[in-house]
């Protein structure tokens, strides 16, 4: 099953939503107070991409497209509601110290990225794995975040004192602007580590779903029909008349424009 | 008439003026606030001061090491060091003050682009972000010359305070801010070589007094006014801080309303925030808002209408 692992390196490496696709900033910035809450946001988020991406695929057939955004927000709230009962059952330590940014997961734009952009056009199983890539990509974004930020802020680090205690804390790691400095020291990293690799030969292009908005040159063709709905058939048939079309529009608005400065001048 | 006219393309006037002699000009009008602040607070404030523009000028060298292009001799890393020195509480340790300068220069600057392009104040971005991160080091004022309170905490707690040690400088505080008069030795010395001009500390000062004559609480009531007026680091930062030449807006109404703005932010958050002073995240809200102010405030060019649109028919 080499697409499974494909999918999963492309959400920890690659595409991974936190530093590459600067997805899901709120929770990010937020609750990596300490690396146990980075891990344990990450867990969770994980959990519900990885059960909604394969719920959205498995009904993407019957989704119409046109509903699908409540569709997805109606299946992806529905695991969050399941998550943070159990969470509240048997890890309510954690369920206290994540608060609202569990309920808040509904909205987490990774996770309705992902529904978008991969599971609604493509099946079951790499669905699931791409969720769980992408979920694992996020809890090891969070958890080295949230281990910086305790480390510095607070000189501990799972909740263990690790520096000695001459350490002063720098206490600004344990408020919002030092998740900022973080977040970005951890980016340019890895900007400079891909950018080496880049240069040395690897190839780290995003793998398809990276969208960039272009949607007439994407090669992803269940992408391409999601978005010219029904029109696609008729598109992908006759690109040329299209063009032939679009031209004969502008031909005649042309005309247009020039009529009016006609009669402009005629007025004067 | 067989001489050849040297033909050359624009600017065809030049100033004399160049970024170190600004930079000098600076250092030297601080220079007066600094050695009353050795004087005040005895040698471990020289300490603090060489610890601090060490750092902020060795960062520079290193980065500029890195990047091979050497920004040092252009002095403006002296002139972080030492704003960011007299901001400091005497006591702080000196790790901290080093701290202090390298997240100056190199997150606050050269990140952004080296002089010229950083957003906002790097002496003042570093004394907040020790501010937050060492909060009790950096509001530990206490020293073997005074104990107790700044004159404007303890204003704040409804007590009298000595006008005239505050002007003179013979409070507690940190380095550079207490003395009155030696800043404003400085500040004449800068407006007189035309470094620097009244538009921003006037409006800055003006507005500051007015709030907090009607807002403060007790009135116009000379004593309290004079001792707002002096206390802190107003003087320092309306006249060395905000007048940062990257840092304000370049046209002249829009210094103006920069000026007033400050004024407003300061008067707010010494009337109605939680801590006594102010200055400090005053001027670097005001330089956020410095894009905002130049946009709106941009000069129509000769012939053009207002907002820029088309010329005049």
């Amino acid at each position: 099953m080499n697409k499974a692992g494909e999918r999963i390196y492309n959400g920890l490496v690659k595409e991974n939503p936190t530093f590459v696709l600067m997805l899901g900033m709120c929770p990010t910035l937020a609750v990596t107070t300490s690396a146990m809450n980075g891990l344990g946001m990450g867990l969770t988020t994980m959990a519900v991409l990885a059960l909604s991406n394969l719920f959205i695929s498995l009904l993407r057939k019957i989704i119409p497209n046109r509903v699908r955004i409540p569709a997805f927000i109606v299946i992806i709230a529905s695991f969050v509601t399941a998550v943070q009962l159990l969470l509240e059952g048997y890890l309510p330590s954690l369920n206290k110290s994540l608060g609202v940014y569990i309920p808040l997961i509904v909205v987490n734009c990774i996770i309705l990225g992902r529904a978008e952009s991969y599971a609604y056009s493509n099946p079951p199983l790499p669905s699931l794995f791409d969720g769980i890539g992408m979920g694992l990509g996020f809890s090891f974004a969070l958890t080295c975040i949230g281990a910086f930020r305790e480390l510095l802020g607070a000189g501990k680090l799972f909740g263990l004192a690790v520096m000695p205690d001459s350490f002063e804390p720098v206490r600004i790691f344990a408020q919002a602007p030092g998740a900022f400095f973080v977040l970005a020291a951890l980016v340019a990293l890895q900007n400079y580590v891909k950018n080496r690799r880049k240069k040395a030969g690897k190839p780290y292009e995003k793998i398809g779903s990276g969208c960039s908005e272009d949607c007439m040159n994407c090669s992803e063709k269940g992408c391409t029909k999601r978005f010219y709905d029904g029109q696609a058939a008729k598109q992908e048939a006759s690109d040329e008349e299209e063009l032939t079309i679009g031209s004969s529009r502008r031909a005649r608005a042309k005309a247009d424009e020039l009529e009016v400065v006609d009669l402009d001048k005629g007025g004067i | 008439m067989s001489e050849l006219f040297k033909v050359s393309s624009n600017p065809h006037i030049r100033s004399k003026v160049t970024t170190n002699g600004i930079m000098l000009a600076v250092v030297i009008a601080l220079m007066p606030a600094a050695g009353f602040g050795i004087y005040n607070f005895g040698p471990r404030a020289l300490a603090v001061l060489l610890v601090t523009m060490a750092s902020t000028v060795l960062t520079e060298f290193l980065y500029g090491l890195y990047r091979k292009k050497m920004t040092i001799t252009d002095l403006s890393a002296v002139v972080t060091g030492l704003l960011l020195a007299l901001n400091l509480p005497v006591s702080i340790p000196l790790w901290m003050a080093a701290l202090g300068g390298v997240f100056a220069i190199l997150v606050v600057k050269m990140l952004f682009g080296g002089l010229g392009q950083n957003f906002c104040n790097p002496a003042l971005a570093a004394r907040c972000f020790l501010l937050i991160s060492f909060p009790k080091a950096m509001t530990a004022f206490a020293c073997d010359a005074y104990t107790g309170a700044t004159p404007l905490a303890a204003l704040k707690a409804g007590e009298q305070v000595n006008v005239l040690d505050m002007v003179i400088g013979r409070t507690a505080g940190t380095i550079g801010e207490t003395s009155v008069i030696a800043l404003v030795i400085g500040a004449c010395f800068l407006i007189l070589l035309g470094v620097i001009d009244l538009r921003i500390p006037g409006s800055y000062l003006v507005t500051f007094a007015l709030f907090t004559g009607i807002f403060g609480g007790r009135g116009f009531d000379p004593a309290y006014l004079s001792a707002q007026l002096a206390g802190g680091g107003l003087m320092l930062g309306a006249f060395f801080m905000a007048t940062d030449y990257v840092t304000r807006p370049i046209t002249i109404r829009g210094q103006y309303i920069f000026g007033i703005i400050l004024g407003l932010l300061t008067g707010i958050f010494r009337c109605f925030g939680p801590g006594a002073e102010g200055v400090s995240y005053a001027i670097l809200l005001g330089n956020l808002l410095v894009p905002l102010i130049e946009k709106f405030t941009r000069p129509v060019a000769f012939g053009w209408q207002r907002g820029g649109k088309g010329r005049e028919k």
